[in-house]
């Protein structure tokens, strides 16, 4: 395949996938990844390198936003990258010993579960439960804008919520993902923190973790300029487009439906990595 | 319960400050990469890709060195990298950013926080993690 066919496939690939995260909370990767394995043969180690580059490029351009709302609540954000970043490092430099099938299932396992956690219904936890004793000591209690007036929140089991996180960052320095699932399950089913908070946070964290992981792989000669650009510039435009649709469009629908094309995507991944597909 | 002393001021004035640091991050890696991405189509558009397999032991390693030589020769490739560094760069630029706001505040655990995770991350530019 051509230079040029190769740049215009991935670049539409990754226009969508910024389009279809922007809009259904997915995160790049989970399209990427595929994309280019599956139907461009890339071996995955590459395919890992460009889209932790994905990962970055969406978590700063939407934590721009969300920071300035005042929703992303940095204390907590910059707690819990103490874990991430050092599990991601550990997962970046152990994906090169995993051999690619296992590589494969494992991402195809992590695929079912964000599909699965895209369908979930979401709560926004505001209690007065006292809060854990670790969230005063770091103050890390809170409130957001809701409606024109302050919502506050108190932060509960802070060390389970951080051994998950060290969890999310292992996965995401071995697939090259920025695992929202995982970070999302930590803080809102695990320290019950707001989702809106949550999801916001969890975004603002996943640049510093890819960038953890990316240096890693980017001494290592795994980023790729020529798969590493059109993902980067897709992704990006894509997700700019998204945000704006966002306002606009009823989400519910398209959840399910990519939801159904996400385990569609986790089935191949398993498929091909059990019989030596990739 | 309501605790009004939790998101003192000062936060706010670091998050704005914050949200526009990322902006303009993203804005010039994305330029740059843009620019860099003209260069190597130009030249290497009839290229046949080879991505079938990665070796670490032959893929031409990532290094700051070899991408500004690659830079005054206006090679494609290497403006591409140095988009891409731009954008790695970004958020750890933000962890440096929010140490000061922490300092400012004499938010001194914060700033401790904040130099472990800064320093996990540098750890692993040293490159001593290459095996």
């Amino acid at each position: 395949m051509s230079v040029l066919l190769f740049t215009f496939i991935v670049l539409t690939g990754a226009f969508i996938a910024g389009l279809v995260g922007a809009l259904t909370g997915l995160g790049g990767g989970v399209i990427i990844i595929p994309l280019l394995t599956l139907l461009l043969k890339v071996d995955i180690h590459y395919a890992i390198g460009a889209s932790i580059i994905s990962v970055i490029a969406t978590s700063s351009g939407a934590a721009a936003t969300y920071v300035k709302e005042g929703i992303t609540n940095v204390r907590i954000g910059m707690f819990l990258e103490i874990a991430t970043t050092v599990s991601a490092i550990v997962g970046a430099v152990v994906t090169i010993f995993v051999d690619p099938d296992y590589i494969a299932v494992i991402f195809g396992i992590v695929l079912v579960f964000s599909a699965l956690m895209m369908l979930k219904k979401k709560n926004e936890h505001t209690d007065d439960k006292p809060a854990d004793r670790l969230a005063v000591l770091l103050r890390l209690d809170g409130r957001y804008p809701a409606n024109g007036e302050w919502k506050y929140y108190q932060v509960h089991h802070v060390a389970g919520g951080f051994l998950m996180m060290f969890v999310a960052g292992l996965i995401s320095g071995l697939l090259g993902i920025g695992s929202g699932a995982l970070k999302v399950i930590a803080m809102d089913n695990i320290m019950k923190i707001p989702f809106k908070v949550s999801t916001t946070t969890s975004n603002f964290m996943m640049g510093v973790t890819g960038a953890a992981s990316a240096i890693v792989y980017f001494h290592r000669g795994q980023i790729d300029p020529g798969i590493a650009m059109p993902v980067a510039l897709g992704v990006l435009s894509g997700s700019i487009l998204g945000a704006r649709l966002l306002i606009r469009v009823q989400t519910d629908k398209l959840k399910l439906f990519f939801a159904v094309v996400v385990l569609f995507l986790a089935s191949q991944m398993i498929y091909n990595g059990l019989t030596d597909g990739l | 319960m309501k605790n009004v002393n939790i998101n003192r001021s000062g936060d706010r004035d670091i998050q704005l400050i914050l949200g526009a640091l990322l902006r303009v991050g993203i804005i010039s890696s994305m330029s740059v990469v843009f620019v860099g991405a003209l260069i190597y189509l130009f030249f290497h558009y009839r290229d046949l890709v080879n991505y079938a397999k990665f070796d670490p032991a032959q893929a031409p390693k990532g290094s700051i060195g070899e991408i500004l030589s690659g830079l005054t020769t206006g090679n494609g490739e290497s403006v591409i990298q140095m988009g891409i560094l731009l954008l790695i760069f970004t958020p750890v630029l933000r962890i440096l950013f929010s140490i000061f706001g922490f300092m400012i505040e004499r938010d001194y655990l914060y700033v401790l926080i904040g130099v472990f995770v800064l320093t996990v991350i540098l750890f692993g530019l040293s490159n001593k993690l290459m095996v």
